[in-house]
């Protein structure tokens, strides 16, 4: 099935930077449709509020981490079916674990390029 | 114990004390103690005026080095700086992602050729621009680890009390903390923090009053 390039995706990152070149890149895939987030707890809000075809999440924020919002998600039945990419610096093995253990889809460490954001997304939606 | 009695009696009588009257001190004292002293009471006994002695030592050593200069002056210092550094490179960075996304917008009005190379260009500003949230989480854990070594001399500088005081103390009567700075290598002190620091207006103006 072909990838919705219109569908609404919501990052999550608490460096401001960080959403503008996550944003900027998705825009070069295609993607324009895009909302953030500075923290979990804020995405998780938004989450309640719209559906969305995909989430695009930093690990390490404050008050509520990445990996306390993707265990939020997979525990609401109304969004537990949202595919979830981590995007993180938090490169070591157990992290990657616990990130799996927790249900995420994909894991990217940063630093990243446009390059493996599209392939870790065509890994979730399909290609495009 | 002995040498406060003394002192003690010597006070109370108003006048150094008599052969007698020292004697009779000392036998008070040894009868208070009970049993005989055994070969491994010494012992232990020296054993732990070798601890105090080396307690004592140890105590002037760190009061030597000054602990509430390095925690108040260094350390905050470098996170201060550090901090700055993080300010400034997502400043930077922040600048560098303006400039990015205009180029980004006219490259849609641009006929190709140029309009893919100008994007790819692009592209590899916005995936270089990743470095500054990993700069800022390392500096950032270095700023942790200060902060931390900060409080661990806070408890260190508040169990030696007084004797950190009095080398703060001799170290400012002989100008090792108040000196001007005037030699050469004095006055290398690195970019300054923004509230240390004067502006080319400022530094014109000052630059104008000597004329």
């Amino acid at each position: 099935m072909a990838v919705d390039m219109s569908m609404p995706i919501l990052i999550v990152d608490d460096y401001k930077t960080m959403l503008r070149i996550i944003r900027n890149l998705l825009k070069q895939l295609g993607f324009e449709n895009v909302d953030d987030a500075s923290d979990g707890s804020s995405a998780l809000q938004k989450l309640r509020e719209k559906e969305y075809g995909l989430v695009i999440s930093d690990w390490n924020m404050e008050p509520m981490t990445g990996l306390q919002l993707l265990r939020e998600v997979r525990s609401d039945k109304s969004m537990q079916a949202v595919p979830f990419i981590m995007v993180t610096a938090e490169s070591k093995k157990e992290n990657v674990i616990a990130a799996r253990q927790a249900g995420v889809n994909n894991y990217i460490v940063k630093p990243f390029n446009a390059a493996t954001l599209k392939q870790k997304i065509a890994s979730v939606l399909g290609n495009f | 114990m002995l040498s406060s009695r003394l002192a003690d009696a010597a006070a109370e009588a108003g006048q150094p004390l008599s052969r007698e009257q020292v004697a009779e001190i000392i036998s008070e004292i040894v009868g208070t103690m009970e049993g005989d002293v055994t070969a491994l009471d010494l012992k232990v006994y020296q054993e732990l005026q070798s601890l105090a002695g080396y307690i004592e030592a140890a105590r002037a050593e760190i009061a030597s080095i000054r602990p509430t200069e390095l925690r108040d002056e260094y350390i905050s210092s470098a996170t201060d700086e550090l901090d700055a550094v993080v300010d400034a490179t997502e400043e930077a960075t922040g600048r560098i992602l303006d400039a990015a996304e205009q180029i980004q917008t006219i490259a849609e009005d641009v006929a190709e050729p140029a309009q893919t190379k100008l994007i790819e260009l692009v592209t590899g500003i916005f995936e270089a621009s990743n470095f500054q949230d990993i700069t800022g989480q390392r500096i950032s854990k270095v700023v942790r680890a200060l902060k931390h070594i900060e409080s661990k001399i806070g408890v260190l500088v508040s169990a030696l009390g007084e004797e950190v005081q009095r080398a703060r103390e001799h170290a400012a009567e002989s100008g090792g903390e108040t000196a001007p700075a005037q030699s050469d290598k004095e006055l290398l002190n690195g970019p300054q923090m923004p509230d240390n620091a004067i502006d080319q207006d400022e530094i014109d103006r000052l630059m104008a009053s000597f004329d």
